[in-house]
């Protein structure tokens, strides 16, 4: 299946291709499109401008870097393993998407776009496009699924605070899928005077390979965090996956580190065993969906299958290609977790912690006391075991659907 | 198998351009789209493009887009476009199969190019699969002796033009502007000058897809392109509120009649182009190619 020799260091490996996955299956019309922005991105990589540029938005904009916090009340239900959280959720805008978005924004500039647009499912990319559109002054449209605006209207309304334009895409499952297809045909239309900020590391290359570049600051990050304070490496990286940027994004620094394990915690909404689920390495197959080969959630005829989770941000049938590449290695475990091992894990990090996560990073959470448990059980002092999670975005975008969920809302007040 | 490259070629031969009709298996069921491929080639369609309907159709527009989904919801199946084929291949017009890339990888590429063939089908064009990465298509396209119709746009480099025709066996599918399928009221003035470059980097039949509706547009484009294709215009008289299929297949016949006309029409061979012209022009191309 490997075209890449897994010998070779990982870190190194920077697209069209991930072993078999990746590419571009996307109409002719677009590559001249991704050939100009890929050829705008290798060029600012290497400008100490543009990272002079990306570093100040990141340290006096986001707020970077995020820190490490320690939980271990929360812990006590993880095996009693050390357990550290990375704070994506202390970004500006509320998750690691802000990362991506202001080097892309950045990158907009250079190649003399005035117009962005974008896809988001939970609104977080959405949200922090429109940020950086507002910062840069530029145009912004936003396609969010119908079904997604009525899931997160409390971010339809940020995106239009901040300027953007939101279009619900009514075609399809009405979810990010349906909203990427609109986007693309968006892009394939204006594509002389847009830029589509792409949100996940999945789609056409350039955008794995642009996005875990933007994103990779969080591991780096982390990496050196873990060293200096505790002296070790940790022994698993855990993060959610949909597309899999807040994933990659923690899991790059590490991927030499033979000794590290990596576990992506993928939506297995009603339960990876029934239809409604967004489990997609864990149970789908190899196909092309969104301009990329990698896993996805298909029916024998290719067509894309609906997903389901709870979390919008996570309910998607496809994945990026490095994740299938890394997966089909042995690199790195995929796991599913369900929406209620998620909402306990949620509300267990509130309880314990004070800290309200997004219901994405809860399936992370929920994978770290899985983890923690199974760790723990091969050690004598569990408090040798130290996990490092992403704590990729806060929940404060989640509280209408948690408290449905718990029941939180007295009778005769309103829902939504 | 049946090639569209000599019906093209006998159209050229008649001084005219060839009229493709695109129709989506599955809709308004998979009975109803062999009758409405069959209507089209009735009332002069040279060629028939059958769709299969795919849940993420990211290169077309609302009318397709709602059509297949309608067939997807019926259930319209891998099998179903073969039977299809087979039925529309029946009537002598080279049919091809549109289809977006994940449902012939699913199937098994080389498997589907076995059956499509063995179906009696011409081929496939493949909108979101460029020669690049269409490796294993272009081996089972030769192995089965099937059309492999590859997409140009207006945004294609010069260098890929030729990647592309070169790639292409039956014709080049040009698409008249950026954009998804769908009706305009003009089709793209760059359609032309993509035409000359396409024909210029090597391809020896190239027809021009997205935005004609009417009659006057295909002659229009008939002026300077090989074949005319249509998709929208004609799918969208087969949806109709009041599911009066005799109707739809009515007005589906008119407008397809009314296309064919557009495609003979002489008089613009004066406006930079006709069909001898554009035959001409396809010889210099290739004589020009040729000392490259």
């Amino acid at each position: 299946m490997n075209s890449t020799d897994p010998r070779e260091r990982l870190r190194s490996a920077v697209g069209p291709y991930f072993g078999a996955y990746g590419g571009r299956f996307i109409p002719e019309a677009l590559i001249a499109a991704l050939d100009d922005l890929t050829a705008a991105w290798e060029k600012a990589k290497t400008e100490p401008d543009f990272a002079t540029r990306l570093a100040a938005l990141h340290a006096d904009y986001t707020g970077r870097p995020s820190p490490i916090t320690e939980v271990p009340r929360f812990a006590e239900h993880a095996g009693g393993v050390r357990v550290l959280l990375k704070r994506e959720d202390l970004n500006h805008t509320g998750s690691h998407k802000i990362n991506n978005v202001l080097g892309q924004a950045l990158l907009t500039e250079l190649v003399g776009k005035r117009r962005i647009i974008a896809e988001t499912g939970a609104g977080q990319h959405g949200v922090a496009t429109a940020t950086a559109a507002a910062l840069f002054g530029l145009e912004c449209t936003v396609y969010m699924g119908e079904e997604d605006t009525r899931r997160q209207a409390l971010n339809v309304a940020r995106m239009r605070l901040l300027g953007a334009e939101v279009v619900p895409v009514r075609t399809g499952t009405r979810t990010l899928k349906d909203a990427i297809n609109e986007a693309f045909r968006d892009w394939v239309t204006n594509v002389e005077t847009t830029n589509y900020i792409f949100g996940t590391v999945a789609g056409p290359h350039p955008f794995p390979t642009m996005v875990r570049d933007l994103q990779k600051i969080i591991g780096e990050e982390a990496r050196e965090q873990v060293l200096a304070r505790y002296d070790v490496l940790p022994d698993a990286v855990i993060a959610c996956v949909g597309g899999g940027s807040n994933a990659i994004g923690i899991f790059h620094a590490f991927l030499d580190d033979d000794e590290v394990r990596l576990i992506g915690c993928e939506a297995a909404g009603e339960g990876a065993e029934t239809t409604r689920h967004a489990a997609t390495i864990s149970k789908g197959a190899p196909g092309v969906l969104h301009g990329a080969r990698s896993y996805l959630l298909q029916d024998e005829d290719g067509q894309t299958l609906p997903s389901h989770s709870i979390s919008a941000g996570l309910d998607y049938p496809g994945v990026g290609p490095e994740h299938s590449w890394l997966a089909d290695l042995g690199r790195a475990q995929y796991r599913p977790i369900s929406d209620a091992e998620a909402m306990d894990a949620f509300a267990l990090l509130c309880r314990t912690e004070g800290i309200i996560p997004a219901i994405e990073s809860a399936h992370a959470l929920a994978g770290a006391q899985q983890v923690g448990r199974e760790l723990a059980a091969e050690v004598s002092d569990p408090r040798q075991v130290t996990l490092l999670v992403n704590l990729s975005g806060r929940g404060d975008k989640d509280v209408a659907t948690a408290a449905q969920w718990f029941d939180l809302i007295d009778e005769g007040q309103a829902t939504t | 198998m049946r090639s569209t490259a000599p019906t093209i070629d006998a159209a050229r031969a008649e001084g005219r351009a060839a009229l493709v009709v695109y129709l989506p298996v599955g809709y308004p069921d998979v009975p109803g789209s062999i009758a409405a491929a069959k209507a089209a080639v009735d009332a002069g369609a040279d060629i028939i493009e059958l769709g299969f309907p795919y849940s993420d159709p990211s290169m077309d527009g609302p009318v397709i887009q709602q059509t297949v989904q309608a067939a997807l919801d019926q259930g319209t199946r891998a099998t179903d476009v073969l039977h299809a084929v087979e039925e529309v291949a029946a009537t002598g017009a080279p049919t091809l199969v549109m289809t977006y890339f994940n449902p012939v990888l699913r199937y098994g590429v080389d498997a589907f190019a076995r059956d499509l063939a063995a179906a009696g089908g011409a081929g496939l064009i493949t909108p979101d699969l460029i020669p690049d990465e269409a490796g294993e298509w272009i081996g089972a396209a030769d192995d089965h002796d099937l059309d492999r119709v590859f997409l140009v746009a207006p945004s294609s480099t010069t260098e890929r033009l030729a990647s592309t025709a070169a790639a292409c066996r039956g014709f080049v599918y040009a698409a008249s502007t950026m954009g998804v399928t769908g009706a305009r009221e003009q089709v793209g003035h760059q359609a032309r000058d993509l035409v000359a470059a396409t024909r210029a980097a090597g391809a020896e039949r190239v027809c021009v897809g997205l935005g004609v509706s009417t009659g006057a547009q295909a002659a229009e484009v008939a002026g300077y392109a090989d074949g005319v294709i249509v998709g929208s215009a004609v799918v969208r008289t087969l949806v109709r509120e009041d599911g009066d299929r005799s109707a739809a297949l009515h007005d589906l016949g008119a407008l397809t009649a009314e296309l064919a006309r557009g495609v003979r029409q002489q008089t613009l061979a004066e406006a930079g182009g006709g069909s001898g012209t554009g035959a001409g022009a396809a010889g210099s191309a290739e004589a020009k190619h040729g000392t490259r």
